[in-house]
């Protein structure tokens, strides 16, 4: 099926021409990075996790949101989403690569990962984070693949191949809830210390997943003739909506929680993400931007999804998505994992600022992800193009 | 291979226990890595079982004996006295350890060294704090906690408990995924952000311990190296005979340690996590 990759219009090569050569970059930069260590990173002592973990937070997220339209289809028999199933699962590969090749960028010793298998420790959550993550992986690349290769040649798939699909519902899960397992049970670090923070990355989670499928969904429409289906499109903003709306609650609870316990551990770095934290009389506040940036993005993407006007509008409908794509990821891709950090545990703030022999990796990160994105819709958009003539 | 197998199934199996919510083997589980020795030396103390542990773990207090626990005791006032022993403390450990001293700020590594009493005990009352601890600086190092997070965190039991209370360290295992760092609430933990060589003078490297190479954690190792050599931490045999830092075997009651804590007021960094710290502070 991968010559169907192989061919393509100018614009299919062009944007691949494109990422890759990000790709190349960030190769030579990482190449940098691995000759000197991690301290051509902005990470310290006391931000010891940086761009990298947070866009593995985020991504990871992603991934899980493609169940969004598997469950739907597989367990409630909902046939509107039958076209698009696919297209979730091919983006959790994509998504699940990326986050692979971030914990790598992120090791001190790339070239010691096995020891996680090596020396199996169950106490670890990075241990079973490792293991969800791989067997999500290998889960969507199997029911993926089987499931295109059936349709492709116009037979039902496989009975077996659904003990594989119904499996793995509960691992997208898991993948999500393991990772906020890595935060939320880390005692000292005050504001990853909160139960919600499972439920709140599942709840973004089922927004940013979708928020990018629908997104792509109206690019595929215009440039690859692919139409995802009015009623998908309904389904999937609502879904969209109810998540974003979910995860907007539970932030304001965490902050019910912070101010009106007015304990300081759990105010300070709400107050630093939000507002600045003063500290010895220096304010520090550089990621507040980026919070606001979230909060207003999210709001006027949730107001462009809900109205029936904007809502129907395909333009409307991509910034609104794109909206909350990209605030969902200034809250949990930026502000969860630095703010984490802030204050230290001796009370002190250090700031982080990426390098950008850092970032150029992160991009280039991103561009693979895309482009294993790009490459396996052109393949599954080809064979529904194939089945149609 | 084939003890490698056996060994994955038995953790298969406990796992497996786990996930069918047996609440004691979740409890072993997240405490740690016990050595085996000292977890069967747990199991067959009678009436000092599971109970009496959570009861006791909320107020921070110690675990039950059970054979060797080192720990140490820091008398922040004999440091006010004599301010230069503090720096005499850092230098000692720092260079029977190699510790780099590297120009970056931000790749910074360090084992022990001082910081305000606010700093290191957020937790306590520093309103109106007196004099003393208002002008002086207070020495900070690794706990060797009794329940220790970084050890519950490390993916590859790089960084374990020792049966004698000591959590070290194994460099050649460590990945440096630095879960360690996130876990620890004291901030003991310093990462390789480069080649530690590039702080080091290679003439004056002690050669009877390693250097480290980049890309992995470190920390205060409470001496393993020296101990079984009959020597004290070198930092507080750089306190001379000031009793400034007094170390031993928290579990021997005719230590010299016990001999402090019994008559000295004590208190431990952030009790309330629940790590069960093994070094006190005299403030
Ligand atoms: S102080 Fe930190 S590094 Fe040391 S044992 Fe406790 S948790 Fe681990
Ligand atoms: S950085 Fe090393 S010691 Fe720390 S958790 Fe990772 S593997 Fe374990
Ligand atoms: S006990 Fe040893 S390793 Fe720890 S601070 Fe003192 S000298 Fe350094």
């Amino acid at each position: 099926m991968f010559e169907k990759a192989l061919k393509g219009n100018n614009y299919y090569w062009i944007w691949l021409a494109f990422l890759g050569t990000f790709m190349a970059i960030g190769a030579l930069c990482y190449i940098r990075q691995y000759n000197y260590g991690l301290g051509l990173t902005g990470m310290s002592r006391s931000v010891s996790w940086g761009l990298y973990i947070s866009q593995f937070t985020f991504l990871v997220g992603v991934a899980a949101g493609g169940v969004m339209l598997v469950l739907p289809y597989y367990i409630h028999n909902y046939k509107a989403f039958g076209r698009i199933t696919i297209l979730g699962e091919f983006l959790a590969i994509a998504a699940l690569t990326m986050c692979l090749m971030f914990i790598i960028a992120d090791l001190g010793q790339p070239l010691r990962a096995l020891n996680v298998l090596l020396h199996p420790t169950p106490n670890s959550m990075l241990f079973w984070d490792m293991i969800v993550l791989n067997g999500y992986l290998f889960l969507n690349i199997l029911c993926g693949w089987v499931i295109l290769t059936a349709e492709r040649k116009q037979v039902k798939p496989p009975k077996w191949i659904y003990i594989f699909v119904y499996i793995s519902i509960p691992f997208a899960i898991s993948i999500h809830t393991v990772t906020a397992m890595l935060y939320c049970g880390l005692p000292g670090r005050h504001f990853w210390l909160s139960a919600i923070i499972a439920p709140r990355f599942l709840a973004s989670a089922f927004a940013a997943g979708p928020a990018l499928i629908l997104l792509v969904g109206l690019i595929l429409k215009r440039v690859a003739n692919f139409d995802v289906g009015k009623e998908a499109k309904d389904k999937i903003v609502t879904i969209i909506l109810y998540a974003a709306i979910i995860n907007a609650f539970f932030l304001m609870l965490e902050f019910f929680v912070g101010y009106y316990s007015n304990i300081p551990g759990h105010k300070h770095t709400l107050e630093y993400l939000f507002f600045g934290l003063e500290h010895d009389g220096h304010v520090y506040n550089n990621l507040v931007p980026y919070l606001w940036g979230f909060v207003v993005l999210c709001a006027s993407g949730i107001a462009l999804l809900a109205i029936p006007y904007t809502r129907r509008n395909d333009l409307w409908l991509g910034i609104g998505s794109a909206a909350i794509f990209f605030g969902l990821w200034l809250d949990k891709g930026i502000g969860f994992v630095l703010g984490g950090f802030v204050p230290t545990p001796l009370e002190e703030v250090v700031e982080y600022y990426p390098t950008l022999n850092e970032i150029m990796i992160t991009i280039a990160v991103w561009c693979t992800g895309f482009f294993i994105l790009t490459v396996l819709y052109k393949i599954a958009i080809s064979v529904e193009h194939e089945i149609e003539s | 291979m084939d003890k490698k197998r056996r060994e994955f199934l038995k953790i298969a199996g406990i796992s497996t226990l786990a996930g069918l919510g047996a609440p004691a083997v979740v409890d072993r589980l997240i405490t740690g890595s016990y050595p085996l020795a000292a977890r069967a030396a747990r199991e067959v103390t009678p009436g000092e079982g599971a109970g009496d542990q959570a009861s006791t773990a909320g107020h921070g207090s110690d675990t039950v004996p059970s054979g060797t626990r080192y720990g140490m005791v820091i008398d922040v006032r004999k440091f006010n006295e004599n301010p230069a022993m503090a720096e005499a403390c850092i230098k000692a450990c720092h260079s029977v350890h190699n510790v780099p001293d590297l120009a970056e700020k931000n790749n910074e590594i360090k084992w022990i060294w001082l910081t305000g009493y606010g700093n290191a005990f957020p937790d306590h009352s520093h309103y109106h704090k007196d004099e003393n601890l208002e002008k002086n600086q207070v020495l900070v190092l690794c706990n060797h906690c009794d329940s220790p997070p970084c050890v519950r965190a490390c993916p590859t039991k790089a960084t374990f408990k020792n049966k004698d209370g000591i959590v070290a360290m194994d460099y050649h295992r460590c990945i440096g995924c630095r879960f360690c760092m996130a876990a620890c609430p004291y901030g003991a933990r310093s990462f390789n952000w480069q080649d530690p060589r590039n702080g080091l003078d290679m003439n004056k490297i002690n050669r009877e311990f390693p250097t480290r190479m980049r890309g992995v954690v470190e920390k205060c190792n409470f001496c393993v190296d020296r101990l079984p050599r009959g020597l004290q931490p070198a930092c507080v045999e750089a306190t001379g005979a000031s009793k400034a830092m007094v170390f031993g075997d928290l579990n021997d009651p005719n230590s010299e340690i016990r001999q402090v804590l019994k008559e000295n007021f004590t208190i431990q960094r952030k009790p309330a996590l629940g790590t069960q710290p093994s070094v006190f502070f005299i403030v």
